[in-house]
Protein backbone atom coordinates (compact mmCIF):
# COMPACT_ATOMS: atom_id res chain seq x y z
CA UNK A 1 0.00 0.00 0.00
CA UNK A 2 1.33 3.20 -0.93
CA UNK A 3 0.58 6.63 0.81
CA UNK A 4 -0.01 9.97 -0.38
CA UNK A 5 0.20 12.82 1.80
CA UNK A 6 -2.88 15.10 0.83
CA UNK A 7 -0.71 18.24 0.45
CA UNK A 8 1.01 16.64 -2.28
CA UNK A 9 -2.44 16.76 -3.64
CA UNK A 10 -2.93 20.41 -3.00
CA UNK A 11 -0.16 21.23 -4.77
CA UNK A 12 -0.65 19.39 -8.32
CA UNK A 13 -3.98 20.06 -8.45
CA UNK A 14 -3.10 24.47 -7.50
CA UNK A 15 -0.76 23.86 -10.54
CA UNK A 16 -2.85 22.32 -12.99
CA UNK A 17 -5.52 24.61 -12.44
CA UNK A 18 -3.58 27.53 -13.71
CA UNK A 19 -1.63 25.98 -16.46
CA UNK A 20 -4.87 24.28 -17.80
CA UNK A 21 -6.55 28.08 -18.08
CA UNK A 22 -3.77 29.44 -20.15
CA UNK A 23 -2.00 27.39 -22.31
CA UNK A 24 -4.35 25.47 -24.95
CA UNK A 25 -3.95 21.73 -24.62
CA UNK A 26 -1.90 20.50 -27.83
CA UNK A 27 -4.99 18.83 -29.10
CA UNK A 28 -7.15 21.23 -29.60
CA UNK A 29 -4.12 23.83 -30.44
CA UNK A 30 -3.94 21.22 -33.45
CA UNK A 31 -7.44 21.10 -34.51
CA UNK A 32 -7.36 25.42 -34.38
CA UNK A 33 -4.29 24.70 -37.32
CA UNK A 34 -6.11 21.94 -38.99
CA UNK A 35 -9.66 23.38 -39.14
CA UNK A 36 -7.42 26.91 -40.34
CA UNK A 37 -6.67 24.73 -43.42
CA UNK A 38 -10.12 23.35 -44.37
CA UNK A 39 -12.65 26.47 -43.25
CA UNK A 40 -14.24 27.91 -46.47
CA UNK A 41 -16.10 30.71 -44.89
CA UNK A 42 -14.36 34.23 -44.47
CA UNK A 43 -15.73 35.44 -41.15
CA UNK A 44 -15.03 31.45 -39.85
CA UNK A 45 -11.23 31.89 -40.74
CA UNK A 46 -11.56 35.21 -39.06
CA UNK A 47 -12.52 33.76 -35.59
CA UNK A 48 -10.16 31.25 -36.00
CA UNK A 49 -7.57 33.58 -36.47
CA UNK A 50 -8.40 35.26 -33.79
CA UNK A 51 -8.53 32.09 -31.44
CA UNK A 52 -5.20 31.72 -32.43
CA UNK A 53 -3.68 34.79 -31.91
CA UNK A 54 -5.75 34.48 -28.40
CA UNK A 55 -3.79 31.23 -27.66
CA UNK A 56 -0.16 33.06 -28.39
CA UNK A 57 -1.17 36.29 -26.53
CA UNK A 58 -2.13 33.81 -23.01
CA UNK A 59 1.28 32.25 -23.66
CA UNK A 60 2.99 35.76 -23.42
CA UNK A 61 0.55 37.75 -21.03
CA UNK A 62 0.21 34.59 -18.71
CA UNK A 63 -3.65 35.62 -18.72
CA UNK A 64 -6.20 33.17 -18.96
CA UNK A 65 -7.18 32.08 -22.63
CA UNK A 66 -10.92 32.86 -21.59
CA UNK A 67 -12.44 34.92 -18.64
CA UNK A 68 -14.79 32.56 -17.54
CA UNK A 69 -12.10 30.34 -16.07
CA UNK A 70 -14.84 28.00 -15.22
CA UNK A 71 -15.82 25.56 -12.25
CA UNK A 72 -13.61 23.26 -11.66
CA UNK A 73 -14.34 19.71 -12.25
CA UNK A 74 -12.26 16.55 -11.38
CA UNK A 75 -12.11 12.67 -12.42
CA UNK A 76 -10.46 11.64 -10.11
CA UNK A 77 -8.76 7.57 -10.40
CA UNK A 78 -8.00 6.32 -7.39
CA UNK A 79 -5.76 3.55 -7.18
CA UNK A 80 -6.89 0.65 -4.35
CA UNK A 81 -3.32 0.00 -3.27
CA UNK A 82 -2.84 3.83 -2.91
CA UNK A 83 -4.02 5.30 0.23
CA UNK A 84 -4.65 9.17 0.50
CA UNK A 85 -2.98 11.05 4.12
CA UNK A 86 -5.89 13.48 5.03
CA UNK A 87 -9.17 14.28 3.11
CA UNK A 88 -8.63 13.95 -0.84
CA UNK A 89 -11.67 15.88 -1.33
CA UNK A 90 -10.29 18.80 0.84
CA UNK A 91 -7.36 18.21 -0.66
CA UNK A 92 -8.42 18.80 -3.86
CA UNK A 93 -10.64 22.72 -3.13
CA UNK A 94 -7.35 23.49 -1.25
CA UNK A 95 -5.06 22.88 -4.13
CA UNK A 96 -8.77 24.95 -6.58
CA UNK A 97 -8.55 27.60 -4.16
CA UNK A 98 -4.71 28.04 -4.23
CA UNK A 99 -4.57 27.96 -8.37
CA UNK A 100 -7.39 30.22 -8.64
CA UNK A 101 -5.82 32.88 -6.09
CA UNK A 102 -2.43 32.69 -7.22
CA UNK A 103 -3.44 32.35 -10.94
CA UNK A 104 -5.34 35.78 -10.73
CA UNK A 105 -8.35 33.38 -12.35
CA UNK A 106 -12.36 34.34 -12.09
CA UNK A 107 -14.45 32.78 -9.10
CA UNK A 108 -17.52 31.93 -11.03
CA UNK A 109 -18.89 30.12 -8.26
CA UNK A 110 -21.68 30.99 -6.31
CA UNK A 111 -25.38 30.10 -4.54
CA UNK A 112 -28.10 28.67 -6.79
CA UNK A 113 -30.61 31.14 -5.75
CA UNK A 114 -29.03 34.53 -3.95
CA UNK A 115 -26.50 34.05 -6.45
CA UNK A 116 -23.50 35.26 -3.59
CA UNK A 117 -20.36 34.24 -4.91
CA UNK A 118 -18.14 31.38 -2.45
CA UNK A 119 -15.34 34.11 -3.48
CA UNK A 120 -12.61 31.43 -4.20
CA UNK A 121 -14.54 29.11 -7.03
CA UNK A 122 -14.97 26.60 -4.92
CA UNK A 123 -16.63 24.09 -3.96
CA UNK A 124 -14.82 22.11 -6.82
CA UNK A 125 -16.85 19.51 -8.53
CA UNK A 126 -15.39 15.83 -8.13
CA UNK A 127 -15.72 12.04 -9.47
CA UNK A 128 -14.26 9.65 -7.60
CA UNK A 129 -13.54 6.20 -9.32
CA UNK A 130 -11.74 3.33 -7.90
CA UNK A 131 -9.07 1.42 -10.20
CA UNK A 132 -5.89 -1.35 -9.54
CA UNK A 133 -3.15 0.04 -9.04
CA UNK A 134 -1.02 2.17 -6.39
CA UNK A 135 -1.49 5.57 -8.26
CA UNK A 136 -3.87 8.78 -8.70
CA UNK A 137 -4.75 10.24 -11.88
CA UNK A 138 -6.35 13.34 -11.52
CA UNK A 139 -7.59 15.04 -14.82
CA UNK A 140 -9.03 18.61 -14.35
CA UNK A 141 -11.37 20.73 -16.64
CA UNK A 142 -12.23 24.65 -16.00
CA UNK A 143 -15.66 24.19 -17.74
CA UNK A 144 -17.25 27.49 -18.90
CA UNK A 145 -20.66 28.22 -17.67
CA UNK A 146 -21.76 29.73 -21.65
CA UNK A 147 -21.47 26.07 -23.25
CA UNK A 148 -22.46 24.34 -20.12
CA UNK A 149 -26.10 26.00 -19.86
CA UNK A 150 -26.39 24.40 -23.71
CA UNK A 151 -25.81 21.14 -22.87
CA UNK A 152 -29.04 18.94 -22.60
CA UNK A 153 -30.34 15.50 -21.20
CA UNK A 154 -33.44 13.66 -21.82
CA UNK A 155 -34.89 9.97 -21.68
CA UNK A 156 -35.81 8.60 -25.42
CA UNK A 157 -37.66 5.48 -25.91
CA UNK A 158 -35.82 2.10 -26.56
CA UNK A 159 -38.08 2.78 -29.90
CA UNK A 160 -36.01 5.65 -30.88
CA UNK A 161 -32.65 4.45 -30.64
CA UNK A 162 -29.66 5.40 -32.67
CA UNK A 163 -31.90 7.75 -34.68
CA UNK A 164 -33.64 9.32 -32.11
CA UNK A 165 -30.04 9.88 -30.76
CA UNK A 166 -28.59 11.10 -33.74
CA UNK A 167 -31.59 13.47 -34.06
CA UNK A 168 -31.79 15.31 -30.53
CA UNK A 169 -27.91 15.62 -30.66
CA UNK A 170 -28.04 17.27 -34.16
CA UNK A 171 -30.78 19.78 -33.13
CA UNK A 172 -29.23 20.32 -29.34
CA UNK A 173 -25.81 21.89 -31.63
CA UNK A 174 -28.49 23.27 -34.11
CA UNK A 175 -30.37 24.94 -31.62
CA UNK A 176 -27.19 25.91 -29.22
CA UNK A 177 -26.23 27.64 -32.80
CA UNK A 178 -23.21 30.56 -31.76
CA UNK A 179 -23.84 30.30 -28.10
CA UNK A 180 -21.62 28.05 -26.47
CA UNK A 181 -18.83 29.30 -28.57
CA UNK A 182 -18.32 27.14 -31.45
CA UNK A 183 -16.23 25.64 -32.60
CA UNK A 184 -17.07 23.09 -29.77
CA UNK A 185 -16.28 19.66 -28.47
CA UNK A 186 -19.54 17.66 -27.97
CA UNK A 187 -19.31 15.03 -25.62
CA UNK A 188 -22.69 12.54 -25.94
CA UNK A 189 -23.41 10.51 -23.10
CA UNK A 190 -25.34 7.32 -23.92
CA UNK A 191 -27.10 4.57 -21.31
CA UNK A 192 -26.74 4.40 -17.60
CA UNK A 193 -29.41 5.73 -15.80
CA UNK A 194 -30.53 9.85 -16.07
CA UNK A 195 -27.67 10.58 -13.83
CA UNK A 196 -25.04 8.61 -15.32
CA UNK A 197 -25.80 10.12 -18.96
CA UNK A 198 -24.51 13.40 -17.94
CA UNK A 199 -21.50 11.89 -16.10
CA UNK A 200 -20.90 9.67 -19.39
CA UNK A 201 -21.05 12.81 -21.71
CA UNK A 202 -18.79 14.95 -19.63
CA UNK A 203 -16.36 12.13 -19.35
CA UNK A 204 -16.41 12.23 -23.16
CA UNK A 205 -15.16 15.24 -23.40
CA UNK A 206 -11.62 14.63 -21.35
CA UNK A 207 -10.64 12.27 -24.19
CA UNK A 208 -8.33 13.84 -26.30
CA UNK A 209 -9.31 14.97 -30.00
CA UNK A 210 -7.19 12.90 -32.05
CA UNK A 211 -7.98 9.89 -30.38
CA UNK A 212 -11.27 7.85 -31.33
CA UNK A 213 -13.23 5.57 -29.39
CA UNK A 214 -11.62 2.16 -28.78
CA UNK A 215 -15.09 0.07 -30.14
CA UNK A 216 -15.13 0.62 -33.86
CA UNK A 217 -18.95 1.02 -34.02
CA UNK A 218 -19.16 3.72 -31.25
CA UNK A 219 -15.81 5.25 -33.29
CA UNK A 220 -18.09 5.72 -36.31
CA UNK A 221 -21.31 6.95 -35.08
CA UNK A 222 -18.94 9.53 -33.50
CA UNK A 223 -17.48 10.50 -37.11
CA UNK A 224 -21.53 10.38 -38.23
CA UNK A 225 -22.77 12.85 -35.76
CA UNK A 226 -19.11 15.02 -36.23
CA UNK A 227 -20.18 15.12 -40.31
CA UNK A 228 -23.63 15.98 -39.39
CA UNK A 229 -22.88 18.71 -37.35
CA UNK A 230 -20.21 20.22 -39.55
CA UNK A 231 -22.85 20.21 -42.04
CA UNK A 232 -24.81 22.15 -40.13
CA UNK A 233 -23.09 25.34 -41.70
CA UNK A 234 -23.21 27.08 -38.11
CA UNK A 235 -19.34 27.85 -38.11
CA UNK A 236 -16.86 29.57 -35.42
CA UNK A 237 -18.78 31.49 -33.34
CA UNK A 238 -21.42 31.24 -35.57
CA UNK A 239 -20.92 33.44 -38.14
CA UNK A 240 -20.89 29.91 -41.14
CA UNK A 241 -18.86 27.54 -41.86
CA UNK A 242 -17.56 24.04 -41.85
CA UNK A 243 -15.97 24.43 -38.31
CA UNK A 244 -18.89 24.00 -36.06
CA UNK A 245 -17.27 20.92 -34.51
CA UNK A 246 -13.89 19.98 -33.23
CA UNK A 247 -14.88 16.48 -32.40
CA UNK A 248 -17.68 14.33 -31.24
CA UNK A 249 -16.92 12.05 -28.09
CA UNK A 250 -19.48 9.13 -27.29
CA UNK A 251 -19.25 7.11 -24.29
CA UNK A 252 -21.44 4.53 -23.41
CA UNK A 253 -23.12 2.37 -20.73
CA UNK A 254 -25.50 -0.17 -20.27
CA UNK A 255 -29.46 0.29 -19.25
CA UNK A 256 -32.62 -0.40 -18.17
CA UNK A 257 -34.66 -2.32 -20.66
CA UNK A 258 -37.23 0.45 -20.17
CA UNK A 259 -35.10 3.53 -20.80
CA UNK A 260 -32.63 5.16 -23.64
CA UNK A 261 -31.09 8.18 -21.48
CA UNK A 262 -28.75 10.72 -23.26
CA UNK A 263 -27.13 13.88 -22.62
CA UNK A 264 -25.13 16.01 -24.76
CA UNK A 265 -22.44 18.00 -23.07
CA UNK A 266 -21.21 20.97 -25.01
CA UNK A 267 -17.48 22.07 -24.43
CA UNK A 268 -16.36 25.47 -25.84
CA UNK A 269 -13.51 25.88 -28.33
CA UNK A 270 -11.25 26.81 -25.05
CA UNK A 271 -11.40 23.77 -24.08
CA UNK A 272 -9.36 23.27 -21.22
CA UNK A 273 -7.89 20.09 -19.32
CA UNK A 274 -5.31 18.72 -17.79
CA UNK A 275 -4.28 15.77 -16.39
CA UNK A 276 -1.42 14.41 -13.93
CA UNK A 277 -0.45 10.83 -12.33
CA UNK A 278 1.27 10.93 -9.06
CA UNK B 1 -14.01 41.89 -45.68
CA UNK B 2 -15.27 45.07 -45.75
CA UNK B 3 -12.96 47.81 -43.72
CA UNK B 4 -13.61 48.35 -40.27
CA UNK B 5 -16.10 51.37 -39.37
CA UNK B 6 -14.31 53.63 -36.43
CA UNK B 7 -16.45 54.47 -33.65
CA UNK B 8 -16.80 56.77 -30.22
CA UNK B 9 -18.62 56.37 -27.56
CA UNK B 10 -20.84 57.67 -26.19
CA UNK B 11 -22.67 56.93 -29.30
CA UNK B 12 -25.63 58.90 -31.35
CA UNK B 13 -28.40 57.69 -33.45
CA UNK B 14 -26.70 58.85 -36.87
CA UNK B 15 -23.47 56.31 -35.35
CA UNK B 16 -26.44 53.39 -35.33
CA UNK B 17 -28.29 54.50 -38.66
CA UNK B 18 -25.01 54.01 -40.76
CA UNK B 19 -24.28 50.41 -39.26
CA UNK B 20 -25.76 47.36 -40.86
CA UNK B 21 -25.14 43.74 -40.09
CA UNK B 22 -22.04 42.15 -40.89
CA UNK B 23 -19.96 45.76 -40.29
CA UNK B 24 -16.60 45.15 -38.46
CA UNK B 25 -16.54 48.25 -36.20
CA UNK B 26 -13.40 49.69 -33.64
CA UNK B 27 -14.73 51.03 -31.17
CA UNK B 28 -13.16 53.51 -28.70
CA UNK B 29 -14.37 55.50 -25.28
CA UNK B 30 -15.71 54.50 -22.47
CA UNK B 31 -18.10 51.36 -22.14
CA UNK B 32 -19.55 49.90 -19.42
CA UNK B 33 -19.61 46.04 -18.07
CA UNK B 34 -22.68 44.47 -16.49
CA UNK B 35 -23.77 40.98 -16.40
CA UNK B 36 -26.57 39.13 -15.21
CA UNK B 37 -26.70 40.20 -11.18
CA UNK B 38 -25.54 43.70 -12.13
CA UNK B 39 -28.37 44.16 -14.67
CA UNK B 40 -30.83 42.73 -12.34
CA UNK B 41 -29.86 45.29 -9.59
CA UNK B 42 -29.26 48.39 -11.36
CA UNK B 43 -32.80 48.06 -12.91
CA UNK B 44 -34.01 47.10 -9.04
CA UNK B 45 -32.32 50.80 -8.50
CA UNK B 46 -33.58 52.74 -11.30
CA UNK B 47 -37.49 51.36 -9.89
CA UNK B 48 -36.70 52.95 -6.13
CA UNK B 49 -35.44 56.27 -7.59
CA UNK B 50 -31.65 55.83 -7.46
CA UNK B 51 -29.63 57.96 -10.18
CA UNK B 52 -27.85 55.37 -12.51
CA UNK B 53 -24.00 54.81 -11.70
CA UNK B 54 -23.04 56.30 -15.44
CA UNK B 55 -24.95 57.81 -17.99
CA UNK B 56 -27.61 55.72 -20.27
CA UNK B 57 -27.95 57.79 -23.27
CA UNK B 58 -25.47 56.77 -25.61
CA UNK B 59 -24.14 54.13 -24.04
CA UNK B 60 -22.59 51.03 -24.68
CA UNK B 61 -22.94 47.72 -22.31
CA UNK B 62 -20.21 45.05 -22.23
CA UNK B 63 -21.52 41.58 -20.65
CA UNK B 64 -17.98 40.58 -19.13
CA UNK B 65 -16.99 39.51 -16.41
CA UNK B 66 -13.58 39.76 -16.60
CA UNK B 67 -10.78 37.73 -14.94
CA UNK B 68 -8.72 40.03 -11.96
CA UNK B 69 -6.33 42.23 -13.26
CA UNK B 70 -2.81 40.92 -12.45
CA UNK B 71 -0.13 43.28 -11.26
CA UNK B 72 0.68 46.06 -14.01
CA UNK B 73 -2.21 45.43 -16.02
CA UNK B 74 -5.75 47.30 -16.02
CA UNK B 75 -8.21 43.81 -16.19
CA UNK B 76 -7.27 39.97 -16.96
CA UNK B 77 -8.78 38.49 -19.38
CA UNK B 78 -12.17 40.02 -21.05
CA UNK B 79 -14.25 38.40 -23.60
CA UNK B 80 -18.04 38.38 -23.52
CA UNK B 81 -20.54 36.49 -22.45
CA UNK B 82 -23.71 34.77 -23.48
CA UNK B 83 -25.85 37.48 -24.32
CA UNK B 84 -29.61 35.70 -24.26
CA UNK B 85 -29.53 35.81 -20.39
CA UNK B 86 -29.77 39.76 -20.61
CA UNK B 87 -32.47 39.23 -22.96
CA UNK B 88 -35.02 40.06 -19.97
CA UNK B 89 -33.03 43.50 -19.01
CA UNK B 90 -31.97 44.77 -22.70
CA UNK B 91 -35.52 46.45 -23.89
CA UNK B 92 -36.21 48.49 -21.22
CA UNK B 93 -32.27 49.73 -21.16
CA UNK B 94 -32.46 50.68 -25.05
CA UNK B 95 -35.68 52.81 -23.87
CA UNK B 96 -33.61 54.60 -21.43
CA UNK B 97 -31.11 55.30 -24.13
CA UNK B 98 -28.67 52.36 -23.92
CA UNK B 99 -27.55 52.12 -27.47
CA UNK B 100 -25.50 49.04 -27.92
CA UNK B 101 -24.36 46.06 -25.84
CA UNK B 102 -21.72 43.98 -26.95
CA UNK B 103 -21.70 40.04 -26.61
CA UNK B 104 -22.05 36.83 -28.11
CA UNK B 105 -24.63 34.49 -29.04
CA UNK B 106 -28.20 34.82 -30.23
CA UNK B 107 -30.72 37.58 -28.94
CA UNK B 108 -34.39 37.10 -28.23
CA UNK B 109 -37.10 38.84 -30.60
CA UNK B 110 -37.92 41.12 -28.06
CA UNK B 111 -33.96 42.32 -27.90
CA UNK B 112 -34.04 42.43 -32.13
CA UNK B 113 -37.48 44.88 -32.01
CA UNK B 114 -36.08 46.94 -29.18
CA UNK B 115 -33.28 47.61 -31.22
CA UNK B 116 -35.70 48.79 -34.41
CA UNK B 117 -37.86 51.09 -32.21
CA UNK B 118 -34.67 52.84 -30.17
CA UNK B 119 -32.24 53.19 -32.87
CA UNK B 120 -30.03 50.41 -31.11
CA UNK B 121 -27.58 47.66 -32.32
CA UNK B 122 -26.33 44.35 -31.03
CA UNK B 123 -22.46 43.76 -31.30
CA UNK B 124 -20.96 40.60 -31.20
CA UNK B 125 -17.15 40.17 -29.53
CA UNK B 126 -15.58 36.76 -29.90
CA UNK B 127 -16.02 34.00 -27.01
CA UNK B 128 -13.41 32.96 -25.33
CA UNK B 129 -10.91 35.39 -27.13
CA UNK B 130 -10.23 37.07 -23.49
CA UNK B 131 -6.66 37.73 -23.48
CA UNK B 132 -6.82 39.14 -27.06
CA UNK B 133 -9.63 41.80 -26.11
CA UNK B 134 -8.15 42.76 -22.70
CA UNK B 135 -5.52 43.94 -25.15
CA UNK B 136 -7.60 46.57 -26.38
CA UNK B 137 -9.11 47.77 -22.58
CA UNK B 138 -6.59 50.34 -21.30
CA UNK B 139 -8.15 51.56 -18.48
CA UNK B 140 -10.75 49.72 -15.69
CA UNK B 141 -12.57 51.01 -12.95
CA UNK B 142 -15.45 49.86 -10.47
CA UNK B 143 -18.29 52.24 -10.73
CA UNK B 144 -20.55 50.42 -8.49
CA UNK B 145 -21.84 46.74 -6.54
CA UNK B 146 -18.14 46.18 -5.47
CA UNK B 147 -19.37 43.37 -4.06
CA UNK B 148 -20.67 40.98 -7.27
CA UNK B 149 -17.18 40.77 -7.66
CA UNK B 150 -16.66 39.83 -11.56
CA UNK B 151 -19.94 40.67 -11.64
CA UNK B 152 -19.76 44.77 -10.88
CA UNK B 153 -20.16 47.59 -12.87
CA UNK B 154 -17.20 48.61 -14.57
CA UNK B 155 -16.08 51.69 -16.53
CA UNK B 156 -14.18 50.54 -19.55
CA UNK B 157 -11.92 52.65 -21.43
CA UNK B 158 -11.40 50.87 -24.86
CA UNK B 159 -9.17 51.94 -27.93
CA UNK B 160 -10.26 50.13 -31.74
CA UNK B 161 -12.50 47.35 -29.82
CA UNK B 162 -12.84 45.03 -32.46
CA UNK B 163 -16.34 43.91 -33.12
CA UNK B 164 -19.35 42.65 -35.69
CA UNK B 165 -22.43 44.31 -35.86
CA UNK B 166 -24.34 41.05 -35.40
CA UNK B 167 -28.56 42.31 -35.01
CA UNK B 168 -29.04 46.28 -36.28
CA UNK B 169 -31.51 48.80 -36.63
CA UNK B 170 -33.09 47.65 -39.43
CA UNK B 171 -33.96 43.97 -38.34
CA UNK B 172 -30.92 42.12 -40.00
CA UNK B 173 -28.93 39.12 -38.18
CA UNK B 174 -25.50 38.19 -39.00
CA UNK B 175 -25.95 34.47 -37.05
CA UNK B 176 -26.30 31.69 -40.25
CA UNK B 177 -29.53 29.30 -39.80
CA UNK B 178 -28.30 26.41 -39.09
CA UNK B 179 -28.78 23.52 -42.02
CA UNK B 180 -31.42 21.10 -40.50
CA UNK B 181 -31.90 17.88 -42.70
Amino acid sequence: MRTINAGAITDVVAKICLEANIKAPDDVLQAFKKSQETETSPAGLEILNQLLENVKLAGETGLPLCQDTGLAVFFVELGTDCRVEGDLYQAINDGVRQGYEKGYLRKSVCHPLTRKNTGDNTPAIIHLDLVPGDKIRIKFMAKGGGSENMSRATMLTPAQGWEGIKKFVVNRVAEAGPNPCPPTIVGVGIGGTFDHAPILAKKALFRPLDQKHSDPEIAAMEDELFAAINDLGIGPMGMGGNTTSLGVKIEMAPCHIASLPLAVNIQCHSARHKEVVI
Amino acid sequence: MSEPIRLSTPLKDEDIAGLKTGDKVLLSGKIYTARDAAHKRLLADIDAGQKPPFELEGAVIYYVGPSPAPPGRPIGSAGPTTSYRMDTYAPRLHSMGVKASIGKGKRGDTVKDALQEFKGVYFGATGGAGALLSQRITSARILAYEDLGPEAIRELEVKDFPLLVVNDSFGGELYVKPRIK
